[in-house]
């Protein structure tokens, strides 16, 4: 069974945040304008986290790119009380935007925070309009939603290699923030496969992943920045 | 000590006086101004609220003060509040009926009431809550019982149904007192609720088999449904909340507050209805000692949960901890400690000051720590998640404040229309005590220990 998986390189990363705009140009992920910034109400289905280490003069921060950890475990998936939120078969763990009733309990649950909230109704600019990805939902006001791996990419590579008559091969399906990576730092693909190169990487004397101790199991995978 | 036949005598002769609790049935049949006047001060309070409800189902769950990762706030701590009270009722007049407490018999009807009212208020800030209330039916079509809150479903409706019947059955024999007295429309309504009720030996022994039953029955329910509320937290692992006392001490903090909340309403009943006759200081001095006790109890396991966390040290639990002690939420935690434990602690363990205008204060107090707990129980752990996000201060907005205010106007208001519905006072379960059990309790003292005669017959 296919299981995916992300693997996040922190040496190849520039903290450019490429991913972080191709997520929300490909997610139709509304802009956040400086009021919902100040509410702290902005989504970010991926973004960055500052991790500030020592004390001044010796200061350093580190930024690592953030998506949903897909959890193999996923405690949000525990604890939704109508299922909206999922784990499917390949270990994605999605949200049935349909179905959800708002109770925020996953939102509360999920040890990263990655899960957010549509406080009101989604707000675009006029310009992106015209330019919402037609494959992505545009979630209502009053649910909650999060990173999906860019699973509609998945549908349609499905379909894809199929009108081909052929299997799904490495690099049929790619979230649009691996895709964007300007430094390749970020590598995407099934987990249990031997010659799959994430396989090898997620088992790197540099691997770790966020928060591992919880028993998430998360499925994306941090590569240690060198000295 | 055997009580003296003369003083028995006295007693049903001062019975006699007050016209066979002639004043229980006056606020039933006759309405003064003043129920008008209150009656519309909270009625626009429940109209504002109201209003407010109706902005945030028009405009989303931005118009409270909510962000990330502050998902929960005001309507939960409401919610976990609501439902503490509820244990007032049932909870505490089931086990003091069990317990044969005499003293009960005055005070057991307004705590049952304020249960069955307060519950909707518990569930009905969870539906406030919902960022899609129009869609809470798929709790029922998709429900997973996986989840703590399905659990919380199960239970509090269990309770609600309970705690219901618990309160119509012993209310069924004062429905049928008040049918035999009006006429007219409110005749046909009591003679329906009192299903044909005449008093009889069988009715009477099948009542109160039924009430003993429901007695039993509500206790571990009520126990249960605090136990579920608390595990809506606990079964998550974030830091404070990830813990195995929340479950005994949400139970524990859910009775004290209901004894609070029925203190409270004790003192307003006897003041507006004129019951001093029948809700007396002895019940004030008694019901504060049982909030003494829960008050300590409380403080224990409050303090079993800071020190076990203060003490291991993990830095996600510290930074809890520490939004409390000396952070930001330190003056809500201050506040609480204050009104939970000192205030009525200082008040309650004095004889002197553990008179009626002492327990309200303590109670009022009490009512007021117990949200603030609930309150430093959900927001800190949520202000301080473990991954390092920005995180904003949680400041709950107006509609959030005008939702508050309405819950409680509105539970007043029902509170009050029930007082001019049935007897907030059980009726025949005072007569009872005059008849019945005044004879009972002697001889069961007789039971306890040695006396005379007995000794003398035996040998």
């Amino acid at each position: 069974m296919v299981r995916w998986g992300m693997v996040i390189d922190l040496d190849k990363c520039t903290a450019c945040q490429a991913c972080v705009v191709a997520c929300q140009v490909e997610n139709n992920v509304p802009p956040a304008d400086p009021t919902i910034d100040a509410q702290y109400r902005a989504i970010h289905w991926l973004r960055l986290l500052e991790y500030r280490e020592g004390e001044y003069p010796h200061v350093r921060t580190r930024l690592i790119p953030r998506p949903c950890m897909h959890c193999d475990k996923p405690p949000c998936v525990k604890v939704c009380p109508v299922g909206a939120t999922n784990i499917g078969s390949e270990g994605i763990v999605d949200q049935i935007y349909g179905r959800c009733i708002g109770c925020r309990y996953c939102t509360t649950a999920c040890p990263y925070t990655v899960k957010y909230m549509n406080w009101y109704r989604p707000r675009w600019p006029e310009e992106m309009k015209k330019a919402f990805n037609p494959d992505v939902t545009i979630r209502p006001k009053g649910v909650v939603e999060k990173c999906t791996f860019c699973s509609h990419r998945l549908i349609k590579a499905r379909e894809r290699v199929r009108a081909e008559a052929r299997e799904l091969g490495p690099g049929d399906y790619i979230p649009a923030c691996v895709e964007t990576c300007p430094s390749n730092a970020m590598y995407f693909g099934d987990l249990e496969n031997p010659n799959g190169t994430v396989f090898q990487l997620a088992r790197s004397h540099r691997a770790f992943k966020l928060l591992e101790d919880l028993g998430t199991e998360p499925k994306v995978i941090y590569l240690s920045e060198g000295e | 000590m055997v009580i003296d036949p003369k003083v028995i005598e006295a007693e049903r002769e001062l019975v006699a006086k007050i016209d066979q609790d002639e004043i229980l049935f006056k606020p039933i049949l006759s309405t003064g101004k003043g129920f008008y006047l209150v009656a519309a001060a909270l009625l626009t309070i429940v109209v504002l609220a109201a209003y407010a409800y109706l902005a945030q189902f028009r405009y989303g769950l931005g118009v409270t003060g909510l962000n990330t990762p502050t998902y929960w706030g005001v309507y939960i701590t409401n919610f976990v509040f609501f439902i503490g009270i509820s244990h007032a009722g049932t909870l505490i007049s089931a086990i003091l009926r069990i317990a044969r407490a005499e003293w009960r018999r005055s005070i057991t009807r307004s705590a049952e009431v304020i249960t069955v009212l307060v519950l909707f208020f518990g569930a009905g800030n969870i539906i406030i809550d919902l960022g899609r209330p129009d869609r809470l039916l798929n709790v029922i079509y998709y429900g997973r019982f996986q989840s703590p809150l399905l659990w919380d479903v199960v239970s509090i409706t269990t309770y609600l149904t309970a705690s219901s019947i618990y309160l119509y059955l012993p209310l069924i024999p004062d429905i049928a007192l008040l049918r035999d007295r009006v006429k007219g429309i409110r005749h046909w309504f009591y003679k329906v609720l009192a299903l044909g009720w005449r008093g009889t030996e069988r009715q009477i022994h099948w009542l109160e088999i039924a009430i003993a039953i429901m007695a039993i029955l509500v206790i571990p329910i009520a126990v249960s449904v605090h136990t579920v509320v608390s595990y809506v937290f606990a079964m998550t692992i974030q830091p404070m909340w990830h813990s195995a006392i929340f479950g005994p001490y949400f139970v524990v903090g859910a009775i004290f507050s209901g004894i609070a909340a029925i203190i409270i309403a004790m003192a307003i009943i006897r003041r507006v209805y004129h019951l001093e006759d029948y809700l007396r200081p002895v019940h004030f001095d008694y019901l504060g000692v049982l909030l003494l006790v829960m008050c300590c109890l409380w403080f224990y396991f409050t303090s079993c949960e800071y020190l076990t966390v203060f003490y291991g040290a993990e830095p996600v639990h510290l930074a809890v901890f520490y939004s409390k002690i000396t952070g930001h939420y330190a003056p809500y935690f201050y506040a609480m400690l204050a009104t939970c434990f000192v205030i009525p602690f200082a008040i309650l363990a004095n004889g002197k000051t553990r008179n009626v205008t002492g327990c309200v204060i303590a109670s009022i107090a009490v009512t007021i720590g117990m949200w603030l707990e609930r309150f430093t129980i959900v927001v800190p752990t949520l202000v301080n998640p473990r991954l390092p996000y920005e995180r904003g201060i949680y400041m709950p907005s107006w509609v959030e404040w005008f939702i508050f205010a309405g819950c409680f106007a509105f539970f007043t208001l029902l509170y009050m229309l029930f007082t001019k519905l049935f007897p907030i006072v059980s009726i025949w379960e005072i007569r009872e005590g005059r008849e019945k059990s005044l004879a009972e309790v002697e001889e069961r003292l007789r039971t306890y220990l040695p006396f005379k005669e007995e000794v003398s017959s035996k040998k």
